[in-house]
Order: C-alpha cells, then structure tokens, then sequence
C-alpha cells in the first residue's frame, strides 16, 4: 500500500465533511490524515485527505468521492511535485537550566516559541511530517509534555492552480 | 406519528389565489411553496402519512388540484409505493412523512431505491430550527441517518429556498444514475412567511453527469464487438431506466449476439426473442450463465456485475474482454476490471455502438457466431427452464405463477417480495415490455410488493397490476391493501403461501442438512387466514389449492376491477428454485437440479 494525497474542493455547506468521512470508513479506507479550511472562493472549502491504500481501491473510492453532490473536483497531488505542510505544537519541559539548549533546538528547526512559563516553552513547527518528527525526537529527552498536531495541508508547485474552476 | 404539539395554533388555509404571472415571486407560507414547488415540477402523487412536524404542509396539500395524495397506513408502504410508481411511469416517485420515527420508517424504502437506482424524494418534516439538536420530541437527524442510502439529501433550513430545494431533488433523482434523494424541512421553516417563484435557480457545482461516451471507447467496443467469436450482451436495468430497449435490440440485431437481461433488466428485451437466452445469476438459466462463463466478450450495459450475477468473482468468465458501459463511473471496474469503459446513458451508448459497429461492418468487417449459436442452443434445448410437479400431490408453486403470466400476459405489470416466489416470477413469466417487472433486486426487502403494486397502478391505471408475493412478504406490508381498497387503488395480489419463508427454507434444506429453523410461518394452519384477512381490509379474498381450480381463480381475479383482490395460493412447501449457483461457489459450478452440474461435467469430460 502506497500513500496518497488527495485535494478535493468540496461546496462549503454543513454535513459535508461528514459525507467525505463517512464514505471513506463505509467503503474500508482509514484516512490518515484530513485537514479542511477556508479557500480563496468563498463558497469553497479544501480538503486534504491521506490515505493508506493501493492504486485501485483509491481508483474507487476517488470515483466514489466524485459522486458526492457537494464535492467539485479531486485531484491527487504527488509528493515530488507538491508543497506539504503539517503544523505541531509542542509543550516541553524546560526550566531555566535547560532552557537554552532546548532554544537552540528550535532555531535549528526553524521552529519558534509560541508560550513561556518558567517551567515549560510551547513550540510551534511546521514542516514535512518527517521534519516534526525529528523535531519531536530532539526534545524528548527533555520531557514532551503535550503536543498537537494538524492534519497536512498541501498544494501543487508552479503556476497552475486546481482551483481554477467556474462554479456556476 | 400523528401527535401534534398542542401549543402551537394550526395554520388557516389560504383561499385559493388567483394565478401570478410566471415567474414573478409570491408571498406563501414555507408549505404554500413546498405544495406549488411539488405542482410546478410536475409531482402528480404523493404516497404520505401526516404527523406533527410536517403538518403546515398537508394544509396547502389538501388545496391542490394537481397533487394526489395517498394515505398510506405505514411510511415503508409510502416509500415502496413511490418505488412502484417510478420503476412503472419513468417518473419521480415522491414520499412524505413526519420527523422521528416517520421519517426513519423511510430508512428501508430509500435504501432499497439506492440500491436499485430508483428516482424518488422523500420529503420529511423536522422539529422547529430552535429545537434542532435537542434531543426534541420526534427529532432523529434523518439527513445523518439517511446519508450513505440516499443519492443526495438536504436540510432545508431557509424557507425562501424551498423551490431551489425541491428542483434539485427533482433534478437529481431523475438525472444521471436515478436515486432516492431526501429533503428534510423543520417545522418552522414550513410555517414562515416567504416568496415563491419559479424556476429557481440551481446551484449544483459539483453535479456533472456524462451521458455522451468518448467515441474513441465506443470504436474500440465495436472492434471488439465485430472481432469476437462468443460475444454476450449482459443487459442490466440501466437500459430500461435510460429507455434504451429499441436501441437495445437494434444493436442485438445487427451484431446477432445472445442476449442476457438481469433480474433489474427483465423485460428490457423480449423473452420472446430468438437472441433472448435467459437471466443470468444465481438463479439464471443454465443458458444464460453458460454464455458468460464461456463468453470471449462480455458487453455490460447498464449493468454492475452484482455478485448475484457474477458468482465467485475470480471464476467469473475467465476468458472474456469486458466492454463496460455505465452511467456511474464508479460501477466500471468497481467489480470486474474492464478492457474498454465507456461512461455514458445507454441509450446514447447503443447508439453510438450501431453506428460504429456498422461502419465495421461497412469496412469489411464479418460477425461469424454460427459455432457460438449451435453452443448455445444446445444449452437453450437441453436445459430449459422448467419444474416438477410436486410428489405429495400439493400444488406447484411454479406452475401458478406460470399461469399468472399467461392468463394476464405481457401488458400487465407484475411486482414481487423477495424469495422463491420472486425468483419464479422472474424465472416464469414472460416480459416482452421494459417497466412491467418491478422487484427489489439490490437491497432484497420483503414486503415490497404490495406496496410497490400499490405505486405501479396509480401511475398506470390502465395497466392489470399483479403482485406475486409470499407468505413471508405478505405479513410484512399487507396493511397497504386497506389503502389500495379506500383510495380505489385495485391491485392483484397472489400470495403464493407454501407456509413458510421458503428461500430460507431451501437453503436449510441444501446447506443446512434440513434443519428447518425458525421458518415454518404456520401460515398452513390459516394463521392469519388470508382470505378473512383480504375481506377485512376491504379486498376480495379468494382461495385455491388445486391446480384444476388455478385458471379459473385467476380469471375471478381479473373479472374484478372495482376493488383489491388478493388471491391465497396454498401451495406446497418443498419447491426449490432450479437452476442454482450456490453462494460463495462460481458460475461453472451452476446446478441445473440438484446434483447436476452441466458445466462442471463438460469440462471434466
């Protein structure tokens, strides 16, 4: 099973979302992860759905996505030529003994601090799935207390855009 | 469900107003414009039971002049009903009931449309907004409830909407693949004061349908088409549905390529026709099912290689190319991977396919099946569909509705319940018209055929409308049949009682080393007794338990036009349906009776 990303415009109504992750757990397919927002047309929501899955499964279930009334358009983005961001926030121990080494931590992730106690520093990071996770391994041994993370986000490289479509 | 909220004070009819010019918005009240909404579409019958959120709108109904409503006595009645009304017109069928519990008595009529792509809106009645979320009296969230079983669904939640809410459901349900659609309306919104106007404007973005093939995909099926030694046509309702059986059989005809109808496509091609060769299935002809197993080509119309069809997918026509054609993108390869897709309506595709296998044939292409036809007439002569008379001397089961669908022909409409007498009503009677079987073939739902009928004849009055039903089915929705006697609804029903839930029962029998558990109906004791029970809810009740006596029963039957008739059949309880693919196993293991494999025994050889 390969990982796929998939864009998918969706109308900007109530029980959408509920339709697309309804569909995906009543067909069999665990998504990994979804993030959805606001896009540049109002009435226009985006959806950015991983999934587990083999090429003809996602075939299907892409076909199926299609069918949903309130969904405009899917495309699948790839990896090599996308943009992907995942956002994590992360409370870690660190009092003033460890404060500047975990500091230097963050600026080498280019993450920043979002939050400061005397016992503990809030971090946001943003990156590649693979880039937070190091970022999380480095500030374990400093005691990871809570952290919180959001569903990737991505979007094609070069000019065109997939949300160039007409709704009437 | 028909509780009524004391507080809140009913909504005083309106006098009839004059007509406003088209187009230009009114003042109505939110169900003024739900009933106007329903008269400009063109909704002609409405199958409803009131009750208190839905209430403002069987105000405005009882007003109009185009709307014919029919009180059921359940909302699964209301919701098989308007099955019945659309799988027999072409039309919208259209349901309404109340919140709550009204509205998920919908639940098995909108599943059931779903599977069978049935156009039909079920229009439901919610609590009050404010009350929305509340855990309120009659509330159940249907549009939740109902979204994976329905095409599209909708709360309407702004009373100036209502026209845009009711034109898309309508568009919806009728266009590409045919659906249920559910628009659910709380109470509130129904009695608010807005505007109507029509047409409204609507909004579906993300709705596109394609009904014109690629003409690249439709060449490349006629090459296959005119290159093929064991071509099958695998016709599926979508023909019927798209209204595609003249094309149909123009394109059969010009290619000389056997014909298959489905259980949802009986009807779709003449039974009568040489190039018919059966149903395929679990229960097809052992013709039908040889001709796909063996077939190098298997041309899919309208068709969605269901598994009752197919058998065990991996054995399932081995050696065939797959030509698939579908109006839903996600039927091609959902089940079998096809060599060319062609999405598009059928009765656009068939077009396009004549031409293109005409202009093969043109260029010098020859359709050579003289080999394929000798094949299959062998299969046709050898094994013909047909029964035993039963060894205890009870009356056949088989041989009753045989007669049925002769003495009442090709012109009337049958429906079924789900079960033996189903598979024998598809098996034995002979359809040369598209809409004259109507049956729950996805979803399977006993007790579908009386209200189905029920649908079928108040869009067809001039049409004989029979009900081939069981004993099972019967008791599951036979409270339809007071309905048919008060709204003059004078259906036909032949309830073929061998006194248990027989499909059931020939499983056990086969697979289960005759442990009859749990069904004998004990119908055979007259519990209920269906005559006394046909009489009671406003029926003629007769009885027959001998064939000598069939044909003339059933001629009492068609002699009476002025109410419901229900027919009591007490037949023998140990009639199988032959022939059988057994569940789980593959076509090439079909059984023409018990014990004989006349595949598996050619291949042996």
């Amino acid at each position: 099973m390969t990982r796929h990303t998939l864009s998918v415009l969706v109308e900007d109504k109530p029980g959408v979302l509920a339709r697309v992750a309804g569909l995906f757990s009543r067909r069999g397919f665990n998504i990994e992860s979804l993030a959805v927002g606001p896009t540049e047309s109002p009435d226009i929501s985006r959806m950015t759905i991983t999934v587990n899955v083999d090429e003809l499964p996602l075939e299907q279930v892409t076909k199926q996505l299609n069918k949903l009334i309130n969904v405009i358009k899917i495309v699948e983005l790839d990896p090599g030529v996308a943009v992907c961001r995942e956002l994590m926030l992360i409370k870690v121990r660190a009092d003033a003994t460890v404060r500047s080494q975990v500091l230097e931590t963050v600026q080498l992730f280019r993450a920043k601090v979002v939050d400061v106690s005397p016992e503990a520093l809030t971090i946001e990071a943003t990156g590649t799935a693979d880039k937070l996770d190091a970022l999380l391994r480095m500030l374990e041994p400093f005691g990871v207390r809570e952290t919180v993370q959001s569903g990737m986000v991505a979007i094609g490289r070069g000019p065109r855009a997939i949300t160039a479509v007409s709704v009437r | 469900m028909t509780t009524v909220t004391p507080r809140e004070a009913p909504v005083p009819a309106s006098p009839p107003k004059p007509a406003p010019p088209a187009g230009a918005p009114v003042r109505v009240t939110g169900a003024q414009s739900l009933v106007r909404a329903l008269e400009a579409v063109g909704c002609d019958a409405v199958f409803g039971i009131p009750g208190g959120a839905i209430l403002p709108a069987y105000d405005p109904l009882l007003d109009s002049e185009s709307v014919r409503h029919v009180l059921v006595r359940h909302e699964q009645g209301a919701g098989h009903a308007a099955a019945g009304y659309a799988q027999a017109t072409g039309k919208v069928g259209v349901c309404m009931a109340t919140s709550g519990p009204g509205a998920t008595n919908l639940v098995t009529p909108l599943a059931d449309a779903h599977m069978d792509s049935v156009p039909m809106v079920a229009i439901t009645g919610q609590v009050a907004r404010p009350m929305i979320g509340t855990d309120g009296f009659q509330e159940a969230d249907i549009s939740g409830i109902t979204m994976p079983i329905t095409k599209h669904n909708m709360l309407v939640t702004d009373p100036a909407k209502i026209p845009q809410a009711i034109a898309e459901a309508f568009h919806l349900a009728a266009t590409g693949r045919p659906g249920p659609v559910l628009v659910d309306i709380p109470k509130d919104v129904l009695q608010a004061q807005t505007s109507f106007a029509w047409p409204p404007e609507m909004h579906l973005p993300g709705y596109r349908p394609t009904t014109r093939p690629h003409g690249k995909q439709v060449r490349e099926a006629a090459r296959l088409i005119t290159s093929a030694h064991r071509p099958v046509l695998y016709v599926g309702g979508g023909v019927i549905k798209s209204g595609a059986t003249a094309v149909l059989r123009e394109l059969a005809e010009l290619t000389g390529a056997p014909v298959v109808t489905t259980l949802m496509a009986r009807g779709a091609f003449p039974d009568s026709h040489p190039q018919h060769v059966g149903m395929p299935g679990m229960h097809g002809t052992v013709a039908a099912v040889a001709a796909m197993q063996k077939s190098d080509l298997l041309v899919a119309l309208g068709a969605r290689f269901d598994d009752r069809v197919t058998g065990q997918l991996s054995t399932f026509a081995h050696d065939a190319a797959i030509v698939h054609a579908d109006i839903d993108p996600a039927e091609i390869s959902k089940n079998r991977r096809a060599d060319v897709p062609i999405v598009g309506d059928c009765t656009e595709v068939i077009g396009e396919l004549i031409a293109a296998v005409q202009a093969e044939l043109d260029d010098g292409a020859r359709i050579d099946l003289q080999e394929w036809w000798s094949q299959l007439s062998n299969w046709c002569e050898t094994f013909p569909l047909g029964y035993e008379s039963p060894s205890d001397g009870s009356l056949s089961p088989e041989y009753v509705i045989e007669r049925i669908g002769a003495l009442a022909g090709p012109d009337a409409v049958y429906t079924a319940g789900v079960g033996q007498h189903q598979m024998w009503a598809a098996q034995f009677i002979r359809y040369e018209h598209p809409r004259t079987w109507i049956n729950s073939g996805g979803l399977g739902t006993m007790g579908f055929a009386v209200p189905a009928a029920m649908g079928a004849k108040l869009g067809r009055p001039d049409a004989t409308v029979w009900a081939i039903d069981g004993d099972g089915c019967f008791q599951m929705t036979n409270q339809e049949l007071a309905t048919c006697a008060i709204e003059k609804i004078p259906i036909k029903v032949a309830v073929i009682n061998n006194g248990n839930l027989g499909m059931v029962r020939q499983w056990q029998n086969l697979f289960y080393s005759e442990r009859y558990s749990q069904t004998d109906l004990g119908t055979h004791t007259r519990i209920p007794d269906f005559v006394m029970l046909a009489e009671s809810l406003g029926c003629t009740g007769l009885r027959c338990e001998t064939a000598s006596e069939v044909d003339a029963v059933i001629g009492q039957a068609m002699a009476i036009e002025d109410r419901p008739v229900v027919i009591d059949f007490v037949v023998g309880k140990d009639a199988q349906v032959w022939p059988m693919v057994a569940a789980g196993t593959g076509n090439d293991q079909i059984m023409a009776a018990r014990g004989i494999r006349p595949l598996f025994e050619e291949d042996e050889t």
